[in-house]
């Protein structure tokens, strides 16, 4: 079959037309990913790279206990702010979906997307500004006379990361979790109700399992992304709120050490792929096992 | 009458999927012609290689004598009216139906005014400036027709275009298409798998079955002489008796029915199992003083379907399977029975047709 | 009324949102260098500041340099793929389009790190503006084909078909009725795409060449305390500019919805 044949077919032409993205994708992200692995087995031997197979990187990953305290630190916060994120989205994604009138729904949705498209860098900086010792927070809290000291555990450390990750990644979590329940058949519901479930049962036995694709996905694209957060953890961390992309972050721009910022990169990389995989495989299991 | 549209063993595959197998076909000028079949039976795939939308996998279309071969839809004498009708949503209806005229050497005016005729035509007089996305399913039904024809196709194809409408407007739509057809001339193919529809607006009718023809002929041969046992099937209701042949002159034995002549060009070689078939409404529930005019045979009542004009009957007769259904016309004056009762029914040999396979 | 609960809880959810965007004109037009309450009067000089600020002028025309072309490129790729995604199956497309749409839960950093090693050690190119572009796209096209997809997909199949068999060609059916058809998609997917990169920071500072993006000055600015006013009043006009491209970009979205005949279901994504 020739090439002349091949456009002939529709899926010949579809074919044709994915090719230009896929190429870019295969050229600027599979190809340089594979680059990260392969430098991920090299040293950097001050200003040029030894390129003989080592796994001194990994070595020196599990030996100083510095990266995996990073790491075990990165992994907890975007759990928490995961957690977090999902738990504080799906009553407003509920509500959006069943109570919200059909024409109003885009409207709520622009709004709540609208803060995400507006500088990422200035909305954390604003946190400090929320968080610090003469902040909103405290100067609020001060002026009403509640506290006399400026709260110190909501700046510097870790509580402030999550603070202002669980805010910046917000929409991400209420957009999946909004469309699952959109597709939700109503009479499904109506159904469960005539046969004699409550509000509430109904929404366990029914709406819950139904959105749990909405759930996973939201899980999953809030999860993933904020381990690669370097900003937020510099910004608002301090000293003991450093995270594992600082770390990357430091061995590429600042020590000049890339074969050890690729090994980060790479265990970070792994050890997400395995939380979340594992994460999915659960929630497989656990639906079937309802089902 | 020569053949306007020639089809010689057109094959299509799709990947593993053999879509049409070998349809050898010719379609008269100026004739109504209906494909008709089942859902997945290739008649909108046997549409789409006519209108150039798909190409065959081998085999030849000739139109007007012309090899369709490489020839893309927009070169080929056919227009078609999609089953989802297609209205450009973002255009108004007279620039829908003026859409084809783009090359079209004539002057804005001229074309301003057949599109005018056009609309007219279908009905729709007076609706140019209107916004096509905002027109009922029937409106946008003549929009795609007026849009066709105004290119004065030789042949218009049209891809189930009744389907999606409600019941009344099917009918009157029916009606329409058949008088615009006369009015302009041009050969119509008609998708459908509706076989009343197929019967009440075609010359001739291709029945498809697995990307093959099962049966070419007019309606009423269709009806009266189905050829085999799954066109009949699938065209009106119809009885199906085991048989066999007694001799060469076309004397057969009828389970439940007894022996019986057919036409002798239907004879066969004596000794074989055949099938007969028998339309309900051949078959007549014998009333009290009625005596049958040829044939008739003893049977009890099993199940009574009404439906207003008529009942139909499932009425069991010794020696058979499966009850025989018989339909009644509700006649002034005329019981409807009920289930259990014995009655007496009449037959006629003339109406049995000898089915192979 | 039923669900008022939930209707205060979203409310609350909302302004929390959307807090500390309302604190930035307040702090932009505050009389006072340390960004801290009480407000201390109103004043403009910072928005004066920025003006004449020389450095700040170029990062802001090297941002937008890099957001068209983003939006350009990004919405090219997507075009591609999303009607491919309309089209007809082939074995594999299924598993393609899902690696384009990868770039979406890929933690930034390994987008970065993974071009800074190609394009610095591999190939050994310069950082420039064009090797921000080209990560920029690649974050940005599954962004264009999730609007894109929308457009695509609410078209009937039958429409070009149509075309064609009344007398175009297959590239002018496309144009004269997919085109117009999905144009508001297009619109739309550009102006996410431009709000992305202009926006974007943590692989923009990897890979931006000797002068920084908008971003990256404003981080090098942060550490300034004596500059954050003026940042002040860049992120609130930088906030007024999203806000109406965003609004833009939804007006379009919506017009290509009611153009196609549908009912409004959602926003974006």
């Amino acid at each position: 079959m020739g090439l002349g044949n091949f456009t002939k077919s529709e899926g010949g032409r579809a074919a044709m037309l994915l090719a230009p993205p896929f190429f870019y994708a295969l050229a600027l992200l599979a190809l340089p990913i594979l680059a990260v692995v392969l430098f991920s087995f090299w040293t950097q031997d001050f200003m040029t790279i030894d390129t003989s197979f080592t796994l001194a990187n990994y070595r020196e990953f599990f030996d100083k206990p510095i990266y995996t305290v990073l790491l075990g630190r990165s992994l907890m916060v975007s759990g928490i702010v995961t957690l977090v994120t999902v738990v504080l989205a799906f009553p407003v994604a509920y509500f959006l979906s069943f109570h919200v009138r059909p024409e109003r729904k885009s409207l709520w949705l622009f709004l709540i997307t609208i803060p995400f498209w507006t500088s990422y860098l200035i909305r954390v900086f604003l946190w400090k500004v929320i968080l610090g010792y003469n902040g909103v927070i405290n100067s609020g809290l001060i002026g009403a006379g509640i506290i006399d000291e400026p709260l110190s555990f909501i700046l510097y450390n870790v509580n402030a990361v999550i603070i202002t990750l669980a805010h910046a990644f917000a929409p991400f979590a209420i957009l999946p979790i909004f469309v699952a329940l959109e597709k939700i058949d109503r009479s499904l519901i109506e159904a469960s109700r005539d046969l004699g479930e409550t509000r509430l049962t109904t929404f366990f036995r029914v709406t819950l399992p139904l959105s749990m694709p909405g759930l996973v996905a939201a899980v999953l694209i809030v999860f993933i992304p904020t381990i690669g957060d370097y900003v937020t953890p510099e910004l608002m961390g301090g000293a003991g709120g450093k995270l594992i992309a600082n770390m990357i972050q430091t061995q590429f721009l600042q020590l000049n050490n890339a074969p050890m910022g690729a090994a980060i990169a790479i265990v970070a990389m792994i050890c997400v792929t395995a939380i979340a995989l594992a994460f999915v495989m659960l929630n497989r299991r656990w639906l079937r096992g309802r089902g | 009458m020569t053949a306007l549209i020639e089809l010689k063993s057109v094959e299509k595959h799709y990947g593993d999927y053999h879509a049409l197998r070998g349809i050898d076909l010719e379609i008269r000028a100026g004739e109504f012609f209906s494909l008709l079949g089942p859902s997945g039976c290739g008649k909108t795939t046997l549409l789409r290689t006519i209108a150039g939308l798909e190409e065959v996998s081998s085999g030849t279309i000739r139109i007007d004598g012309r090899d369709m071969k490489g020839v893309a839809a927009n070169h080929r004498p056919t227009n078609m009216v999609f089953q989802s009708y297609a209205v450009f949503p973002h255009l108004s209806v007279a620039e829908n139906v003026g859409f084809g005229l783009r090359r079209d050497p004539r002057s804005k005016v001229e074309k301003a005014r057949a599109v005018e005729q056009a609309l007219e035509m279908v009905g729709l007089g007076g609706y140019g400036k209107r916004r096509a996305h905002a027109l009922s399913g029937g409106q946008r039904q003549r929009v795609a027709l007026a849009r066709a024809l105004i290119l004065e196709p030789k042949v218009l194809l049209l891809d189930e275009p009744l389907s999606a409408l409600d019941r009344l407007m099917r009918e009157q739509m029916q009606l329409e298409l058949m008088r615009l057809q006369r009015q302009v001339g041009i050969t119509f193919i008609l998708v459908t798998h509706d076989q009343e529809e197929a019967l009440v607006m075609s010359d001739r009718i291709a029945v498809m079955f697995d990307g093959q023809i099962g049966q070419l002929a007019d309606p009423e041969t269709l009806y009266r002489k189905p050829a085999n046992r799954r066109v009949a099937q699938f065209i009106g209701k119809m009885n199906f008796l085991p048989g066999r042949m007694l001799d060469q002159r076309g004397a057969i034995e009828v389970a439940g029915l007894g022996r019986a002549e057919l036409a002798p060009e239907q004879a066969l070689p004596a000794g074989g199992e055949i099938t007969v078939g028998l339309r309900p409404e051949t078959l007549a529930i014998l009333f009290d003083g009625d005596t049958a005019p040829r044939r008739e045979t003893r049977g009890t009542v099993a199940e009574v379907v009404y439906y207003g004009d008529m009942t139909y009957y499932e009425v069991r007769v010794d020696g058979i399977d499966r009850p025989l259904t018989v339909s009644m016309k509700n006649l002034i004056g005329r019981p409807v029975l009920e289930v259990g009762a014995t009655t007496r029914l009449a037959w006629d040999e003339r109406a049995l047709v000898l089915l192979t396979a | 009324m039923k669900g008022l609960p939930l209707r205060v809880y979203a409310i609350l959810y909302l302004l929390f949102l959307y807090a500390p965007i309302a604190l930035l004109p307040l702090f932009a037009f505050n009389d006072a260098t340390i960004i801290a309450f009480p407000l201390k009067g109103f004043t403009t000089h910072w928005f004066g500041d920025l003006a004449g600020n020389a450095a700040l002028r170029q990062a802001v025309g090297n941002s937008l340099f890099i957001a068209a072309m983003t939006a350009i490129f990004a919405t090219l790729l997507g075009i591609c793929a999303a009607r491919a995604g309309a089209m007809a199956r082939f074995p594999g497309k299924g598993g393609i389009l899902g690696f384009v749409m990868l770039p979406l839960v890929l933690p930034e950093i390994i987008v970065a790190v993974s071009l800074l090693i190609v394009m610095r050690q591999v190939l050994g190119l310069n950082l420039s503006n064009w090797t921000v572009i080209a990560a920029h796209v690649l974050i940005c096209t599954p962004f264009s084909i999730a609007i894109l997809n929308g457009a695509f997909q609410n078209l009937d199949p039958s429409i070009e078909e149509a075309a064609m068999d009344l007398g175009e060609s297959r590239l002018s059916a496309f144009r004269l009725v997919t085109l117009p058809l999905v144009m508001p998609g297009i619109v739309s997917s550009m102006l996410i795409a431009f709000t992305i990169s202009l926006d974007e920071f943590i692989i923009a500072f990897f890979l931006t060449g000797a002068n920084p993006t908008m971003p990256v000055y404003i981080w090098g600015l942060l550490r300034f305390p004596a500059q954050l006013p003026v940042v002040m009043a860049l992120g609130t006009i930088l906030v007024t500019l999203s806000v109406v491209l965003l609004v833009i970009a939804e007006l379009f979205r919506r017009r290509g919805l009611a153009r196609a005949g549908i009912k409004d279901t959602g926003g974006f994504l």
